[in-house]
C-alpha cells in the first residue's frame, strides 16, 4: 500500500516533467506484450483488405429479440457503399435509431412488411435519425415514434423513397411532429412515401435547399407537406388529403436560415383538408384554419400551378404575411412574388376557420372565395392570379392586423405571369436510387 | 505463466522504453481498430475503482445532469506532450490523448457502482467516442458501440429512484459531442474545471500560463459562486449548450444556450417554438419572462416522454434542483423584456 500511495505521489508530481515517467511507464507494461500480438493483427488484417479490396456488403439483420442493439450495432458497423437490408417482420424499438456514416443505404422489404415499432421507446427525439451524407432509405416502415419519425439533419443528397411513417391512431395531439423530416440539408429527394397521423407536419422540409418531394401521399396529419425556411423546392404529383392543411410554404424568423423562396407546387391533389386542427397550441401549424388547401406564409417566389384543389372548408388557397411580433432585422415577413394558374378548383370556402372568416363569406353570399392574400405590403406585394376562380385581397393595412378588420375587395384576373422557375435537378445518383 | 510474465515484462520493457507509439493506450488509442475491451487501454488497473496513476482526475463545477449518475472524469495524456488552451480557456490535447468519463451509481456500502465507462480518443484524425460497460464482476468492460440500457435503482434526497439508465450509443455519444459534424470534447474548459491533485492543475498552468488569469465559472448549485442569472446561464450552458449551439446537433432550433446568443429570442426569451410539436404543450414561448409555469423550457425539462423531454438524451428523470434553479431563473425575469 505505501509503494503504491508513493507510486502516485509521484505521478501527480512528476507527470509533466518531460522525460518519461517510469511509474506510467511500468503501469502500460501489463498490456504492451497483448498490444503487440494486437498491433500484428491489425497489420495482418490491414494486408488482407490490401490484397482483397473491401467492397460493398449488406448487413442483414432480423426482427426479435435484442433487435434494438443489434439494428443499431449495424447503423455503426456499416461502412461507405454498404446496404443494411432490414428483414421483414416487426421490428420493436426501445430507443431512437441513428446512422452516421456516409453512402449507407438502409432497405427493407417494402413498407408494409419491415416495421420499424417505436411504441415502446424510452429515449431520443425521433425513431431514426440521419447525420451522414449520400444516405437512401428505403422500403420500411416507421410506426408510433415518441417525437418526429425520422429526421436528417446536415444529410446531403438524402434519399426517402417508399417509406411508411405513421401513428397508427389517427391525428392525435399526443403523436409526434414529423414525419419525415430533413433539416439543414443540400439535395432531398422525398418519393413515394406515405405519412399518417403527424401533429405537425406529415412531409417537413426545413431549412435546406434543392428538394424534390413527389409522388407521396400524407394524409391526417396536421400538414400535409411543408416547405420552412428553405430554398428551391419542387413540391409535385402527390396527394394532400384528410389535413389541416394539404401544402404549406412557410418561413420564420430567428433561425439560422431566412428568406425562403422559389418553391413549385404543381401537379398534386390537394383535396378535402377538414381534419380538425389537432396541433398543441404553441406550434406555428397549431394557427392553421382546418379546411386550408395551399398556404403560403412569408416567401419569395411561389408557384402553383395545376393542381387539383377542392374541398377545403378554409379556402383552397391562402397567401399571407407572419402574423406574430418578432425581432429579428433579417426576417421579412411578408409573401411576394406568388403566382397562381391553371389549377382545377372545387368547393371551398363554405366554412371558413379564422377571425372574421365567417362575417367575410356571409358577405359574399355565403362562402369564402377559393383564392384569398391577406393584402399586407399594398399592390406591389399583390399575387399573380390566373385561375378562374373568385380571388380576395382581405386588405389587411399591415401583416399583424387582426383579419375581423378586413376591407374585402376582389382581386383581378393577371393576364400575363412572369417567366416560370427552373426546374429542380437533383444529382443523377439520387434519381438513380429510386429507380 | 510464472515463468512467462518475467520474460514478457523484459521484452515489453525495451519495448517500451525504446519507442512511444509502443504505449498500449497509444496503440489502443491511435485506432483505426476499436478495442473491444477497455482493459486494452491500461486506464484501470483491474476495476473502475482503481484508476491507473497516468490518468488525471479532474471535476465539473457545474456538470451536465444525467439521471443523478455520479461521474468520475479523468484526462490522459501521451507520456512527454502537453495540455494546451485557447483563449476561452477550451483546453487543447495532444494527439494521442483520451478523455475518460465512468458514471455510476453508489451502491448501499457507499461504494460506486460504476455501469460504463466512456472514453473519447484523439487520433490524428479527429476525435472518437466509445461506450464501455463494465462487466458484472467488474473486472473489465466491453464495448457496446449500440449502447444498452441498465436498469438502475439509487437513493435520492430520501427516496428510492428507479430509472432505465441509458448507455449512449457511438452516434449518441456524437449527437452531443458534436461541432459541425466533427467530434469534439464538451467537458474540459478551464474555468469549470477542478483538480483534486493540485500538482495537476499547476502543470497545466505552466504549459499555458494564460490561463492562471482566468475566473472560475459559477457552481450551478452555490450561490456564494455566482448571481442567479451567471449560475442559471452556467446551468443551460452545460445542460444544453453542446446541442443548442450553431454549429451544433440542435442548430436548426434558433435557440442557442451555449452563450454565443446576442439577443433576447436567442436564448428562448419571447422565441416561438419551431420544430418543438406536442413538446410545446400549448404554450408559446420557450422563455416567458416572469412565468416559469408559460415556458417551454421549464416544461420540456419537467417531462421524461422521449417525445418532449429535453435534453434528448441521457435523461429519464427530472432534475428537480435543476428545474428549481431555472425556474426562479425566469420567475425573476421582469415579464415587459420581450
Amino acid at each position: 500500500m505505501l509503494a503504491l500511495a508513493k507510486m502516485r505521489k509521484q505521478a501527480s508530481i512528476g507527470y509533466w516533467a518531460a522525460t518519461p515517467n517510469p511509474t506510467c511507464i511500468y503501469r502500460s507494461l501489463r498490456h504492451v506484450a497483448l498490444m503487440r500480438i494486437r498491433e500484428l493483427l491489425i497489420v495482418g488484417a490491414a494486408f488482407c483488405a490490401l490484397v482483397q479490396p473491401a467492397s460493398a456488403k449488406t448487413i442483414a439483420v432480423s426482427p426479435g429479440e435484442g433487435a434494438q442493439e443489434r439494428l443499431q450495432e449495424a447503423l455503426i458497423a456499416a461502412e461507405p457503399g454498404d446496404v443494411v437490408e432490414l428483414a421483414a417482420g416487426r421490428f420493436k424499438l426501445s430507443d431512437g435509431l441513428s446512422l452516421d456514416v456516409n453512402k449507407v443505404t438502409v432497405k427493407g422489404q417494402g413498407g408494409l412488411e419491415t416495421i420499424l415499432d417505436f411504441s415502446g421507446q424510452q429515449g431520443a427525439g425521433e425513431g431514426l435519425l440521419v447525420t451522414s451524407d449520400d444516405v437512401v432509405l428505403k422500403d420500411f416502415a416507421v410506426e408510433n415514434s415518441k417525437g418526429d419519425g425520422i429526421k436528417s439533419k446536415g444529410a446531403d443528397r438524402i434519399v426517402y423513397h417508399k417509406l411508411r411513417v405513421e401513428w397508427t391512431g389517427g391525428p392525435l395531439a399526443t403523436n409526434g411532429a414529423y414525419g419525415i423530416y430533413p433539416v439543414e440539408s443540400k439535395d432531398v429527394l422525398i418519393d413515394s412515401v406515405f405519412v399518417r397521423g403527424a401533429s405537425d407536419a406529415g412531409i417537413y422540409v426545413g431549412q435546406s435547399r434543392n428538394i424534390v418531394v413527389r409522388h407521396s401521399t400524407a394524409v391526417e396529419n396536421v400538414a400535409g407537406i411543408e416547405i420552412e425556411n428553405s430554398f428551391d423546392a419542387d413540391v409535385h404529383d402527390n396527394i394532400a388529403t384528410r389535413n389541416t392543411g394539404g401544402v404549406l410554404v412557410f418561413d420564420l424568423p430567428n433561425l439560422p436560415q431566412m428568406g425562403g423562396h422559389n418553391v413549385r407546387i404543381f401537379g398534386n391533389i390537394i383535396v378535402n383538408n377538414m381534419t380538425p386542427n389537432f396541433a398543441p397550441k404553441g406550434n406555428i401549424v397549431a394557427n392553421v384554419s382546418t379546411g386550408t388547401g395551399v398556404m403560403v406564409m412569408a416567401n419569395r417566389r411561389v408557384e402553383i400551378f395545376d393542381n387539383v384543389i377542392g374541398e377545403n372548408g378554409t379556402t383552397n388557397i391562402m397567401i399571407v404575411g407572419y402574423r406574430f411580433p418578432f425581432q429579428d432585422p433579417k426576417y421579412d415577413p411578408l409573401p411576394r412574388e406568388v403566382s397562381i394558374w391553371d389549377n382545377q378548383h372545387s368547393r371551398a370556402g363554405w366554412d371558413p376557420k379564422f377571425r372574421g372568416g365567417a362575417e367575410i363569406a356571409a358577405a359574399m353570399g355565403g362562402s369564402f372565395p377559393a383564392i384569398f392574400w391577406d393584402g399586407a405590403g399594398g399592390p406591389e406585394y399583390t399575387p399573380v392570379i390566373q385561375d378562374d376562380v373568385p380571388a380576395l385581397s382581405l386588405g389587411l393595412k399591415d401583416v399583424a392586423a387582426d383579419t375581423a378588420m378586413a376591407q374585402p375587395a376582389p382581386l383581378a384576373r393577371a393576364t400575363s405571369r412572369p417567366a416560370g422557375l427552373p426546374t429542380i435537378v437533383l444529382p443523377e445518383a439520387m434519381e438513380a436510387a429510386v429507380r | 505463466m510464472r515463468f512467462v510474465v518475467p520474460f514478457v515484462l523484459t521484452f515489453a520493457a525495451a519495448v517500451a522504453t525504446s519507442a512511444a507509439p509502443d504505449d498500449p493506450a497509444a496503440i489502443a488509442i491511435a485506432g483505426p481498430q476499436s478495442p473491444a475491451t477497455l482493459s486494452a487501454f491500461g486506464f484501470f488497473d483491474g476495476g473502475a475503482a482503481r484508476p491507473s496513476v497516468c490518468l488525471i482526475p479532474y471535476e465539473l463545477r457545474t456538470p451536465l445532469f444525467s439521471d443523478y449518475a455520479a461521474k468520475q472524469r479523468f484526462i490522459y495524456v501521451p507520456e512527454g506532450t502537453q495540455i494546451g488552451a485557447d483563449a476561452d480557456g477550451k483546453l487543447i490535447f495532444p494527439v494521442g490523448s483520451a478523455l475518460i468519463k465512468s458514471f455510476g451509481y453508489p451502491a448501499k456500502s457507499g461504494e460506486l457502482n460504476v455501469i460504463e465507462t466512456r472514453v473519447l480518443l484523439h487520433q490524428a484524425q479527429g476525435w472518437v467516442a466509445l461506450p464501455y460497460v463494465w462487466r458484472a464482476d467488474g473486472k473489465d468492460a466491453d464495448l457496446r458501440v449500440g449502447g444498452t440500457r441498465v436498469p438502475v435503482t439509487f437513493a435520492h434526497g430520501g427516496d428510492e429512484l428507479s430509472v432505465n439508465y441509458s448507455v449512449p450509443n457511438k452516434n449518441q455519444c456524437k449527437q452531443c459531442h458534436s461541432a459541425a459534424g466533427n467530434i469534439m470534447p464538451i467537458g474540459p474548459v478551464w474555468q469549470n474545471m477542478a483538480f483534486p491533485r493540485p500538482a495537476d492543475a499547476r502543470a497545466i498552468v505552466k504549459g499555458a500560463p494564460a490561463l492562471a488569469r482566468l475566473q472560475p465559472y459559477p457552481k450551478w448549485d452555490d450561490s456564494r459562486t455566482g448571481s442567479l442569472d451567471d449560475r442559471a446561464r452556467q446551468y443551460l450552458k452545460v445542460n444544453c449548450g453542446h446541442c443548442h449551439a450553431p454549429q451544433g446537433s440542435a442548430s436548426n432550433s434558433g435557440l442557442f444556450l451555449d452563450g454565443s446568443a446576442t439577443g433576447a429570442a436567442a436564448v428562448g426569451v419571447g422565441k416561438r417554438p419551431v420544430a418543438a410539436g406536442r413538446a410545446s404543450g400549448d404554450l408559446d414561448f420557450i422563455i416567458a419572462p416572469g412565468q416559469p409555469d408559460q415556458s417551454i423550457l421549464i416544461k420540456r425539462m419537467e417531462s421524461t416522454d422521449p417525445g418532449i423531454a429535453m435534453p434528448e438524451l441521457g435523461r429519464s428523470t427530472v432534475h428537480e434542483e435543476g428545474v428549481e434553479l431555472l425556474r426562479q431563473w425566469i420567475a425573476a425575469m421582469p415579464s415587459n423584456t420581450h
